[in-house]
């Protein structure tokens, strides 16, 4: 039996079980978050390293055969972002230690944290429609409250706007799904695919497909749908922040990418048109506020943007070339964006704000903290040694040969546009005359810094062993090209 | 100020537990009938909003000296615990296991572990809608 496909969900739920009993016990708390977050890592590894050498793994939950039970399913895509979000949510967790104040600590706040990672895995892990939408409600309401725990003003604000947007979004997926299940009689994923292709689509279909596209955008904030975040995700501390950059809106882009190449690829003429229409929008708006924003947070913020559109031009191309791409660029999205937050959660610290007109001449005295930034701003934009480099180059080589030479394009550009707003902070922030700030003292810089760098070497890593990666990558681009290999995987025919 | 509530303190003495025997039925009755953990944790703390309705907070805290959330996360283990120990037996998460038992008094019954999840359930709702509606009930 497989059982390692469900112990990325079963740990942080566990973890979090226990962590409801010890509410004021803060030491406990953060060793247990601390040791189940690294025991998630270990396993995240195997499971990658298991679905390399063994191909597609699945889990029949409670032994009931495949289209009729709920079925766990971890081909490489989804073991990939698994390990991602591991990694990541361990070095937030460890940022959090002494930065997110004993307030929030005695709160409940590692219980959420790990039932917001618990739902996070879920939703990447799960082989089935419905069951995907229990676990976007689990990682929802875990942000929720991670979002308005501690209550100030701007939080509640901003948390009944988020709330609002996500009720209207989970309700609209229940319609869909809905919808869906009058069409084809199945909730589970694989058997979707296979009754969709039998039917060959219809009208009808691409509808839902459109409705998938609506809902998930709301999660993922493509270009008409993004309303929410820039506001939404100014407002929780940063650990929380970082945690929902790095992970949130990229559930929305994994549920798009495997609705859109597993059950809708029959009328890609009007279905992926209308992805990469969006995707090329979405990105023109995140540069346009990236540029725009002297806001340290808010620049990073509209840089998610621009990413979600990158990713999902790459998955609408439909090429292999573009699919290796664009999982290559989320995993590198998802690393960067977490290290970025934290970097700037860092300068916030010391500065006491988040106005860059504010901040200068940082690097004098945190020189670690300033070439950090630099390492991490260049990986962003995309220079070669680092690890944006090769998601973009393949995505731009994969939109050359698809033929959306204006897609390609706009992606390079983008580039440029997110390389001159993150310079923007560095050189504004970081150069210039020495200050001194009224609360510098306080922060633990050297602590804080420990995250980051992690994360940042991380992705040095994984820009210079590119060789070592792509057979991963491609292993995770093959299934998204065909999809009868996760439909063989799962259905077992 | 409190009024004198004679009539519904006493009525509320006798109904109490015939609801909190109907919720218990409910719970058991789940696997033949229509009912199961969620309906029944409901109904108990249906049961359980009464006697505050009756009496104040600390007296309902002095008669029943529960923490709620730490029922939660009792109700937690006990479907994590269920749900988790089908891999110690090497089958797939969540897959249950059923026997007959003779009992002394009661003779041979089914028992299914399905029944824990369920009283994992059951405790999860008891703890969240207390703990909801005695945090608001606190709040001033």
């Amino acid at each position: 039996m497989n059982n390692l496909i469900i112990l990325p969900i079963l740990i942080p739920f566990l973890a979090a079980a226990i962590l409801i009993f010890l509410p004021k016990k803060i030491m406990a708390q953060r060793w247990i978050s601390a040791l189940g977050s690294v025991a998630t890592i270990v396993v995240a590894l195997f499971l990658v390293q298991k679905v390399h050498t063994n191909g597609i793994q699945s889990l029949n939950i409670s032994s009931w055969e495949a289209p009729f039970g709920i079925t766990l399913v971890s081909d490489m895509f989804s073991a990939l972002l698994i390990l991602t979000t591991s990694i990541v949510s361990f070095t937030c967790l460890i940022y959090s230690f002494k930065s997110i104040g004993k307030e929030r600590e005695n709160h409940y706040y590692y219980p959420v944290f790990n039932f917001l990672i618990v739902g996070v895995n879920g939703a990447f892990s799960t082989g089935d429609i419905f069951n995907l939408f229990v676990f976007f409600e689990v990682m929802l309401m875990s942000s929720y409250v991670l979002l308005v725990l501690g209550g100030t003003k701007i939080q509640l604000r901003e948390s009944i706007k988020y709330l609002l947007v996500n009720v209207i979004s989970s309700a609209l997926f229940v319609i869909t799904v809905a919808y869906l299940y009058s069409i084809v009689g199945t909730l589970n994923m694989a058997h979707i695919s296979a009754r969709v292709s039998e039917i060959g689509q219809p009208a009808i279909l691409s509808v839902i497909a459109v409705l998938f596209l609506i809902v998930f955008g709301l999660k993922g904030a493509i270009f008409p749908l993004y309303f929410w975040m820039p506001g939404s995700y100014n407002a929780p501390p940063i650990p929380v922040l970082a945690l929902f950059g790095a992970l949130l809106t990229k559930v929305g882009v994994y549920s798009i990418t495997r609705t859109y190449t597993l059950f809708f690829y029959h009328d890609a003429g009007f279905t992926h048109v209308l992805l990469q229409v969006l995707a090329i929008l979405t990105i023109i708006i995140g540069v346009i506020g990236a540029i725009a924003y002297w806001d340290v947070k808010k620049i990073i913020i509209y840089n998610i943007i621009v990413a979600v559109g990158v990713i999902l031009f790459g998955i609408s191309v439909m090429n292999i070339d573009a699919f290796t791409g664009s999982i290559y660029y989320l995993i590198h999205d998802m690393i960067i964006k977490a290290a970025l937050f934290l970097l700037v959660g860092i300068a916030i610290a010391i500065t006491g704000t988040s106005n860059l007109r504010n901040m200068s001449g940082l690097i004098k005295r945190y020189p670690g903290l300033g070439w950090t930034y630099f390492i991490a701003a260049l990986a962003l934009a995309g220079i070669p040694p680092l690890s944006g480099f090769i998601g973009k180059v393949l995505i731009v080589q994969g939109g050359f040969a698809g033929e959306s030479y204006l897609g390609a394009a706009v992606v390079l550009i983008s580039s440029l546009l997110v390389l001159f707003s993150v310079m923007k902070i560095f050189i504004n922030g970081f150069w210039g005359d020495d200050q001194n700030y009224a609360n510098e003292d306080k922060a633990p810089v050297k602590w804080l810094l420990i995250s980051p760098v992690i994360l940042v070497i991380l992705s040095a890593v994984y820009g210079i062993g590119t060789e070592a990666i792509l057979p991963y990558i491609s292993q995770a681009a093959e299934t998204l090209a065909d999809p009868s290999l996760y439909i063989d995987a799962v259905l077992k025919e | 100020m409190r009024s004198n509530n004679i009539i519904l303190e006493t009525a509320i003495k006798v109904i109490l537990f015939i609801i909190v025997l109907f919720s218990v039925y409910i719970f058991f009755a789940g696997h033949y009938y229509p009912g199961g953990g969620f309906i029944g944790g409901l109904m108990t703390a249906g049961a359980l909003v009464l006697l505050l309705i009756a009496y104040d907070i600390k007296t309902v805290s002095m008669i029943l000296p529960f923490n709620y959330r730490i029922m939660t996360g009792i109700g937690l283990l006990f479907a994590i615990g269920t749900s988790a120990g089908a891999i110690f037996f090497n089958v797939p998460f969540l897959t249950h296991a059923f026997g007959h038992i003779d009992l002394p008094i009661l003779g041979e019954i089914s028992l299914h572990t399905a029944t824990i999840f369920d009283l994992g359930v059951y405790l999860v709702v008891v703890g969240v809608s207390m703990t909801i509606i005695q945090t608001i009930g606190e709040d001033e």
